[in-house]
């Protein structure tokens, strides 16, 4: 603002050939960028020096070898290469997409039921809808503690519960601790954790689909299963649309539930692209293979995120 | 005729209610059993917390447990580091994001496509991978061990601004218009016209800052290894491998942690839903 008002007087010296009223235009002009930049500038000097730099330099550290401490050396495509190599890698990816098949469809599913039996005219609404949010907000540490104790193999209350209503010992699921059902763990987890936050957005989705589609249906006879099918879903269209590509995304990046709960294991049955990273990175001090692997993930993300963009264009 | 068609849809009408509380109830009792069970262990002796059938009510509720943990660990002070950091940030990150978010909605200026693009595709960048060169620079800066830099490295994000320009993206130009031909500048329209106007937006992201701050503990992990500036969440790590058997300490201290951020949602939420709605971020 300052800036503006001791520079523009210079520029526009009085020996000008332009029209005064040229000047006070461009003057006006600069004066009125310099008022928008002064609105960025606090958010985005904050965001460029610590979000947009350090991204940037993990892009150039895939390419090259350093431990953090010695000099950098370029490497070129060897990170690239040790990906094939590299058996963590593999499982970290396959495991990824597996994460990803169960947990999209399913939060979808169960946060949509929800937010549609929630948006009925029920006694207690809100009490509920706020108890099914309620995971959402808290702490993952403590969850994942309360979470690894009820699911306890030996003696938590599932499969307390479980053994109780029958089943053999030996057939009760190993839940963390067991390789087959550590990531149904990690899975159930997830869903649990995350479906109030998309019933939350499924909810404000329902309301900006008008009543008089519903009373019309009412007229011509339709029953609930006909509404749902013919009106509910179709004007839900952008909302499921936008959930599923949150749930992709958020489901790429999942980590901390993991690191919590299964640390990766046992074994690499829990392992996904992120925590590979983070060993990579804080365990080995193998920055440039951990910024290539980062670079992976990023392309994966990158490319869900573009087709997004490019739908929803289509859309508008 | 009349009575048929009367008759009919009330016929349903009470099935579908039965049924929908029936669901309604057993889902929110699967939301609630971990909270009800850690309340209920907070609240008993180490041996008591795996008996079963579980007691969900304590016979003799030890309260001793929430006397314990604030001598056993340093648990004030890691409130207060909390408490400290998750306010600067949240009131930091209100102010920078609905300030940029204002010029990215209702300004024209040269480069606003480009520089929201760069906004844009962070968003879809986990954390995780520029963590660590972040890591490396704030040690070169000397911010290690810290909380300035946990308070730099969460203030300025892009969903908030994202957030609040889809908000203000809503706000009809007219009113901005009008505002300037009556001679307020830019820094006024935002204060007196988009701010108030904004309260759903500004709640649910209060609501995001807060709780995402609050519950951090990777950045802390990382960042803080100097027991007086620890936060909460890393608090309750402790307990959990310094006593990793003591079961009621750490369930009285996940309690304590889980506190402030129900209160901050509750009093917050009836902004909610609107605000998602508004924010465009159901699509």
């Amino acid at each position: 603002m300052t800036a503006a008002r001791a520079v523009a007087p210079k520029t526009t010296a009085p020996k000008s050939i332009v029209p005064k009223t040229a000047v006070t235009k461009r003057q006006r002009k600069r004066r009125e960028m310099l008022v928008a930049y002064s609105f960025i500038a606090p958010n985005f000097i904050g965001f460029a020096v610590f979000t947009l730099g350090p991204i940037l330099f993990a892009f150039a550290l895939a390419f090259m070898h350093w431990d953090g401490s010695n000099p950098i050396e370029f490497a070129g495509l060897e990170n690239f290469w040790k990906l094939f190599e590299d058996r963590a890698f593999k499982s970290a990816f396959w495991n990824t997409i597996v994460y990803t098949i169960f947990v999209v469809p399913l939060t979808l599913v169960c946060s949509l039921g929800l937010a549609i039996l929630l948006n009925q005219k029920i006694f207690g609404r809100n009490f509920f809808r706020t108890i099914a949010f309620f995971p959402y907000v808290a702490s993952l540490v403590a969850v994942a503690v309360v979470w690894n104790m009820l699911f306890n193999p030996d003696f938590g209350p599932v499969n307390m519960a479980l053994y109780n209503m029958g089943i053999d010992p030996s057939d009760l699921p190993g839940w963390a601790a067991d390789r087959d059902w550590a990531m149904v763990t990690i899975i159930m987890f997830s869903i649990w954790k995350s479906m109030g936050y998309f019933m939350v957005i499924y909810l404000a989705g329902l309301q900006g689909i008008s009543a008089e589609l519903y009373e019309a249906a009412d007229i011509d006879g339709a029953n609930s299963w006909q509404k749902f099918w013919r009106i509910t879903l179709p004007q839900l269209g952008p909302t499921t649309f936008f959930v599923s590509v949150m749930l992709t995304i958020q489901s790429f990046k999942v980590f901390d539930q993991i690191f919590l709960i299964t640390q990766g294991g046992p074994g690499t049955s829990t392992l996904v692209l992120v925590y590979h990273i983070y060993n990579e990175a804080f365990i080995s001090w193998d920055l440039g293979y951990s910024s290539m692997v980062a670079l992976v993930l990023f392309v994966l993300v990158l490319t869900i995120t573009i087709v997004q963009f490019r739908l929803t264009e289509e859309r508008d | 005729m009349t009575v048929t068609i009367k008759r009919a849809p009330k016929a349903r009408f009470n099935w579908g209610k039965i049924a929908t509380y029936v669901i309604v109830i057993l889902v929110s009792l699967t939301m609630l059993a971990p909270f009800v069970w850690m309340l209920s262990a907070s609240l008993k002796l180490n041996r008591d917390v795996f008996a079963f059938p579980i007691e969900w009510i304590p016979s003799e509720p030890r309260w001793r447990n929430y006397v314990d943990i604030w001598s056993k660990i340093p648990l004030g002070l890691f409130v207060y580091n909390t408490a400290k950091l998750t306010v600067i940030v949240t009131v930091l990150q209100l102010l920078t994001s609905s300030f940029a978010a204002y010029a990215f909605a209702k300004l024209r200026f040269p480069y606003r496509n480009a520089l929201f693009l760069a906004y844009i595709a962070t968003i879809a960048m986990p954390w995780q991978v520029y963590m660590v060169p972040q890591f490396l620079m704030m040690r070169e800066f000397g911010l290690n061990n810290t909380h300035l830099a946990l308070i730099c490295l969460q203030a300025f994000t892009a969903f908030g601004v994202f957030l609040m320009r889809q908000f203000y993206m809503s706000i009809p130009d007219e009113l901005c218009e009008a505002a300037r031909i009556d001679g307020m500048s830019e820094y006024g329209i935002w204060r007196r016209i988009m701010l108030p106007l904004s309260m759903p937006a500004l709640s649910t992201l209060t609501i995001f800052t807060f709780v995402n701050t609050w519950n951090d503990f990777l950045g802390p992990l990382i960042y803080l290894t100097r027991t007086e500036l620890k936060t909460i969440q890393i608090g309750i790590r402790m307990f959990i491998s310094q006593y990793s058997a003591e079961y009621g300490l750490i369930m009285a201290a996940s309690v304590v942690a889980l506190i402030p951020v129900l209160i901050v949602f509750l009093a917050l939420q009836r902004f909610f839903v609107e605000g998602i709605a508004s924010t465009g971020l159901k699509g």
